[in-house]
């Protein structure tokens, strides 16, 4: 598994402080009105590259043999596979036919 | 020195045979990997579920949930999971109260963790936030009738999360018992190593949570 004689260990602190720095960005992020496209790709990329330093450094994924990321990123793939599996039978109008859509709530007070 | 070259070659493109210590993290590795498949599953259903009621309307997730306690108890994981690795580097370097210390203080932000997620769970039921409905606070009728599955998802997988949370806390436990009992040197601490990978799972699984359930 491990590299035979692998006793050195990364500098935590410095992956802590990029985690931390990554946590509050992304919470700045949510904060102004930005297009839903654009704050959905900064904040999922923004969890993934905090997945990858967690994986990496503190599971120390980084230092062990090639096959054994394989098999880790594999389900991370099919995961995502599966949302867009999932797409069409979920996002279609067909879904909503015969559904009647609820009336919006009209505020009448300032009449 | 063919034969050398040869058998360098061989040692190279083949794995080394499993051993004792890298047995058990193959086994801690391959359960992780299964696990991926739990939440991954979960997550996907809560993408879909979401997009589906796209057309209908969605509450905006931060309007519901409490956006600063849940950065608070994601840090918090990012400080047990520190705790966790100098916990392994102190065993690995010989220092067995130092380990005990550090998984002393990761057993710690564990339970503080799990008051934390109690507390949100009491704040949102009593708020309205159940399993058939959510809080009113002044949403428009569509956005309501679209979110109708927001709360057994939320639960579902924030409830997943925390056992997977308390079982880690029980499985350390059991690890520093053995390691105030002396059980762990500097040569032998590959249980140590194992429980911390599924401890940075935990965290890395609470990683993508908080960015899908109360950020996007």
């Amino acid at each position: 598994m491990a590299q035979d004689g692998h006793k050195e260990h990364p500098k935590y602190m410095n992956i802590f402080w990029w985690l931390l720095g990554l946590t509050i960005a992304e919470v700045l992020v949510v904060i102004p009105d930005l297009p839903i496209a654009l704050k959905a790709i900064l904040l999922i990329g923004m969890a993934c590259s905090k997945a990858i330093l967690v994986a990496n450094y503190f599971m120390h994924l980084k230092f062990e043999k090639k096959t054994l990321a394989i098999i880790v990123v594999t389900p991370f793939i099919i995961c995502v596979l599966l949302v867009f599996a999932l797409m069409p039978d979920l996002t279609t109008d067909a879904r909503h036919e015969g559904i009647e859509k609820p009336a919006e709530v009209v505020d009448t007070s300032s009449h | 020195m063919e034969h050398a070259t040869t058998s360098d070659h061989i040692e190279d493109v083949y794995e080394p045979s499993l051993t004792p210590d890298s047995l058990g993290k193959l086994g801690m590795w391959i359960f992780l990997v299964g696990d991926t498949m739990s939440f991954g599953a979960l997550l996907a259903a809560y993408a879909a579920v979401r997009a589906g009621a796209g057309i209908i309307g969605w509450v905006p997730p931060d309007e519901i949930l409490g956006i600063n306690l849940t950065a608070g108890m994601t840090f918090l994981l990012i400080c047990s999971s520190v705790t966790m690795v100098k916990a392994l580097e102190s065993i690995q370097n010989g220092n067995v109260s130092r380990m005990c210390t550090f998984l002393g203080l990761t057993i710690a932000g564990g339970f503080i963790f799990l008051g934390l997620q109690a507390y949100e769970w009491y704040h949102l039921i009593t708020h309205g936030l159940t399993l058939t409905g959510i809080p009113d606070h002044g949403l428009s009728g569509a956005a309501i009738s679209g979110s109708t599955l927001f709360g057994p998802m939320f639960y579902a997988i924030t409830g997943f999360h925390g056992m997977h949370v308390t079982g880690g806390v029980i499985y350390l436990i059991v690890i520093l018992i053995h390691g105030v009992r002396g059980r762990y040197t500097a040569e032998f601490n590959h249980e140590v190593e194992i429980v911390g990978l599924y401890w940075h799972f935990v965290d890395l699984i609470w990683i993508m949570v908080f960015t899908f359930i109360y950020l996007l």
